[in-house]
């Protein structure tokens, strides 16, 4: 127990002195699932709505491939898409391999599905009859996903907060591609695993505190905006 | 809702195009990727010395810490520019077969065998490894192995082979951790294990594990620093691999090795030996 409270101590201490390392590992963090996040939206709300409506042959194989990645194994991720941006990998010349921006990519390609198999299902939820009433009284297509998103923003939101929390809680993917490097691809996780190993248990113990409290105050204001508009 | 994404989505494409230059565009000859063991990182010793190297040479170096196996794999595949790991037996056949070239050694520490204080296997003091390692498999008593192809796991095996025994059953325990997880398994297990001393020290509050067996030399643990031949692969950063192995030699660095830990552990970690050999150590 001793461990646990000089962990927590070394959280607060750590905030309040402001260690401008921690704070570049926690923006880091933040930054990187945050964009992974934010791109992932970008392609499964789209890629969502379309499963949800769309009928077409292939469309059930199509869905079932969307709920697999929605438990793809991080550690899977990240060993291809390290290999595959290898300097001799496929997209080797980028030389992106080690940097954030191959976090990015990897924690997109772990939240995608999530925010796709969530849309899917928040859209299906909405009763046919309500898209059916609305065509029938002259609604445009665009119009009818227009209303049909504002209808399943709540569970849609829920999409965001899985997303987010898939990817800022993530280790296996972003210790590869990243590399864990300091002032580089050092995140909350991955610090976590170094210090740990490093035997900086109290350490170890702040950096998950943090990340708990990040991961809280993200989904709070989340909460805040879903809860908003509801009412 | 709906309406205020596009803002939020502009806030955020403007924050990745911010982590971008970090990117592809400031790579190229200025980056070098230096492949390393588990042990350089978690002493902490590169996060000493790696800053003194950038600000010397204007290069910005990725390290890599991983088991010595996979940072010569890392190497001789081109992924990186520069290794320094502690296997020499397996740094000599990547060294034969062309993959890397100038091999220099630039410090040591040493193994030691670490047990509970009951020493089921009676190994305490006696002064061959093999011998220990022989009894450790005669008895029975648990052994806790890295099992992952690094330094320490293939001086491990070497022992075994040494002792004539293959380590097998329910008293040898494989983590495939690093050996500070694997230190805290022996220590809750109560069971041996080989390892480094640096790590040892780092570990000492938490592991109660006395030394039992030190001071032999297969137990010499030397690292040496090796450049990446540029045929591996297209885009291996010669000349900074080369600025990176001479800086790790030259007079200013192996001092700052000399000292480094002393503050805290009341001994150094490494000891420098630039310019020796290992005929040096027989």
């Amino acid at each position: 127990m001793g461990l646990v409270s000089e962990g927590l101590l070394e959280a607060v201490r750590l905030l309040l002195t402001g260690d401008a390392e921690v704070w570049r590992i926690a923006w880091l963090s933040l930054q990187v699932s945050g964009s992974a996040t934010l791109l992932s939206l970008c392609a499964g709300i789209p890629l969502g709505t379309l499963l949800a409506l769309a009928r077409f042959p292939g469309r059930a194989l199509a869905v079932s491939v969307v709920n697999t990645g929605m438990g793809l194994p991080p550690v899977v991720v990240g060993l291809f898409v390290t290999v595959v941006l290898w300097r001799n990998g496929l997209l080797g010349a980028l030389e992106i391999l080690y940097t954030p921006l191959a976090m990015v990519l990897a924690q997109f390609i772990i939240a995608a599905p999530i925010v796709t198999g969530l849309t899917l299902a928040a859209i299906q939820q909405v009763p046919e009859p309500f898209r059916l009433q609305m065509l029938g009284l002259g609604a445009s297509r665009s119009q009818m996903i227009g209303m049909l998103l504002r209808e399943a923003r709540l569970p849609m939101l829920a999409a965001v907060m899985a997303g987010f929390g898939g990817v800022i809680s993530e280790v296996g993917a972003s210790l590869m591609v990243g590399g864990n490097i300091k002032g580089g691809t050092r995140v909350l996780t991955t610090a976590t695993v170094l210090e740990t190993s490093k035997g900086n248990f109290e350490v170890a113990i702040a950096l998950s505190t943090i990340l708990l409290l990040i991961t809280f105050l993200v989904n709070w204001a989340l909460t805040w905006i879903q809860q908003r508009a509801r009412a | 809702m709906t309406l205020r994404v596009p803002m939020i989505a502009r806030t955020w494409l403007l924050l990745v195009a911010a982590l971008c230059p970090s990117g592809p565009a400031a790579a190229q000859s200025t980056t070098l990727i230096l492949s390393t063991t588990t042990s350089t990182q978690d002493s902490g010793l590169l996060d000493a010395l790696v800053p003194l190297f950038e600000r010397k040479t204007g290069y910005s170096v990725k390290t890599l810490s991983v088991g010595t196996g996979q940072a010569l794999a890392l190497a001789a595949r081109g992924e990186a520019d520069v290794a320094l790991v502690h296997a020499p037996a397996l740094e000599k056949k990547y060294l034969s077969e062309g993959k890397l070239q100038n091999r220099r050694l630039v410090m040591y520490n040493d193994f030691v065998v670490v047990g509970p204080a009951e020493d089921p296997a009676r190994i305490k003091g006696l002064p061959k490894a093999a011998e220990a390692m022989k009894r450790i498999a005669e008895s029975q008593s648990r052994f806790v192995s890295r099992g992952d192809k690094s330094g320490t796991n293939l001086l491990e095996l070497a022992l075994w082979t040494q002792a004539g025994v293959e380590p097998r059953g329910a008293w040898y325990i494989e983590s495939g951790q690093g050996m500070g997880q694997a230190l805290g398994i022996a220590n809750d297990r109560r069971a041996y294990t080989l390892t480094d001393r640096g790590t040892y020290l780092a570990f000492q509050k938490r592991v109660d594990l006395p030394i039992l067996v030190e001071k032999d030399r297969p137990l010499l643990n030397i690292y040496s620093v090796m450049e990446v031949n540029p045929a591996n692969g297209p885009r291996v950063n010669v000349a900074g691999g080369k600025a990176f192995a001479d800086f790790m030699l030259s007079p200013e660095t192996q001092g700052a090795i000399r000292t480094f830990g002393v503050d805290r552990y009341g001994q150094p970690l490494f000891i420098p030996i630039a310019g020796k050999r290992d005929e040096d150590f027989p």
